[in-house]
């Protein structure tokens, strides 16, 4: 910000645009995203790919991005992926603030930390966050649901995090970049 | 733009976070204080998107059926064959299909038996298998001048073979099936010839099980399970499966519907003048939908 007039461009309308559409890049490719996984493409455990999908994304934008993802639109996902996913209203909303709040409080640490690392991170809150999901599922619905998908969802997590991530941070570089508009 | 000082955009950055929590946390008892809320919510986006989901699904399905075309040519002959020998045993079979027919049609005549009321139906082509990760239901689509939607919720649908499941949720051109396979569903059935009273509990697995069967009375592998009138969710005598015994020896419905490819449904709406049939009103939405949502 210190650089004088000289060097920036002047803040005319299609910057501002450009801008707005760079900071709500990462919002809207994950409801998008939400809404294409919906869509029946007969998968196996399809259903276990959307909050992994959200977590994912979720994740990333925390830790590389938190000012393109406020905590209202992690909301408004998490009441979305509730709706779409047939689970309790507003469990995931809970669910994917506190994702986003325990990534934001290890920021400091994860943020100039190898990718492995990064990676067991996400698996390791991804499978809490499921864990969580299954309990809460199972006290307000008063019974013990299987625990087969709290597996799957762990195992996508693991599985899909490098893919995503590498999605993820091209975008981070090019369309979701804020300060190159 | 309004320009607030930095102190006070500091507060408001960091209260951000607990407020929304706090607004989730009442998301989720509003949720469980009244499910119609996220039952109209989820109504609503399904009837948005159900055009979406048929777009995707029909050339999925046109390309599963094209490389059923290829696979069928090299079988051709085989194939042939083999329905050739099915026929033949289906002519037969035919034969003693008629001879009872006219053999009950004689015998309803002499009992001078009255008919029940064939019930109003609508086809819906399954648009999408939306289900959860706890969760075992599809979507269908119906017609969209369908009156009133409500009037489907607690619409019992089948495909061509059997039971598949209770309409949940339904909206102007699309309703939600909650599946016979779902860990909520329960299904009272009746075992055998002699329509021996249990309960079909779904497990999220491919197969229910049955519980509370009559004690001492354990039902018989291969016997044929039939919904019951038992409470008055479900009409009397529609197919819904065999008794299996899985390798716990424990009771199972293996299900005649293909609920793993489900393509089109028929959905009955059950008149409610019905004695003792439907005390669940299909009119009113409030009560029937808190009554059959999959969480209670």
């Amino acid at each position: 910000m210190a650089s004088g007039p000289v060097l920036r461009r002047p803040l005319n309308a299609w910057r501002q645009l450009d801008a707005a559409s760079r900071w709500f890049f990462p919002c809207a490719t994950l409801i998008f995203g939400l809404f294409v996984l919906g869509m029946p493409f007969g998968i196996a455990g399809q259903a276990a790919l959307r909050p992994v999908y959200a977590m994912g994304c979720i994740y990333f934008w925390s830790l590389y991005r938190p000012a393109s993802l406020p905590a209202p639109l992690v909301v408004l996902c998490g009441l979305l992926l509730d709706v779409m996913g047939l689970s309790s209203f507003g469990v995931w909303a809970v669910l994917l603030l506190g994702l986003q709040w325990t990534t934001l409080a290890l920021r400091r640490q994860l943020v100039p930390a190898g990718f492995l690392l990064v990676w067991a991170a996400f698996i390791a809150l991804a499978s809490l966050s499921a864990c969580l999901s299954w309990a809460a599922e199972s006290a307000l619905n008063l019974m013990l649901l299987p625990l087969g998908p709290v597996l799957m969802q762990a195992l996508l997590a693991a599985g899909l995090y490098p893919g995503l991530a590498a999605l993820l941070i091209r975008a981070h570089r090019g369309p979701a970049a804020v300060e190159l508009a | 733009m309004i320009r607030l000082s930095v102190p006070f955009r500091q507060a408001l950055s960091r209260l951000t976070l607990p407020v929304m929590l706090i607004f989730s946390l009442g998301c989720v008892l509003i949720g469980r204080a009244d499910q119609n809320i996220a039952n109209r919510l989820r109504a609503a986006l399904d009837d948005i998107l159900a055009p979406a989901y048929m777009l995707v699904s029909g050339p999925i399905r046109a390309a599963e059926h094209g490389t059923g075309e290829i696979g069928h040519l090299f079988e051709l002959s085989a194939e042939n064959a083999q329905l050739r020998a099915q026929n033949a045993e289906l002519l037969q079979w035919q034969e003693v299909a008629m001879a009872l027919q006219a053999q009950n049609d004689a015998l309803k005549a002499e009992l001078h038996y009255v008919p029940a009321p064939t019930p109003e139906f609508f086809t819906g082509q399954v648009v999408a298998d939306s289900g959860g990760i706890y969760a075992r239901s599809v979507l269908a689509l119906v017609p969209p001048a369908n009156g009133d939607p409500h009037s489907l919720i607690g619409a019992v649908a089948m495909d061509g073979r059997g039971l598949a499941g209770r309409v949940v949720d339904a909206g102007s051109r699309s309703a939600r099936v909650l599946l016979i396979t779902d860990i909520n569903s329960r299904v009272p059935v009746a075992i055998g010839a002699a329509g021996a009273p249990a309960l079909m509990a779904g497990v999220n697995g491919p197969d229910p099980s049955l519980l509370y069967w009559v004690p001492g009375q354990p039902p018989a592998e291969g016997a044929m399970v039939l919904t019951s009138a038992e409470g008055g969710a479900f009409p009397p005598g529609l197919p819904v499966g065999v008794v299996h015994y899985n390798a716990q020896n424990q009771p199972m419905v293996l299900p005649l519907a293909d609920l793993g490819a489900l393509r089109v449904l028929r959905l009955f709406s059950y008149p409610d003048n019905l004695p003792a049939l439907t005390p669940i009103p299909h009119m009113r939405p409030d009560t029937a939908a808190v009554r059959h949502r999959r969480k209670r």
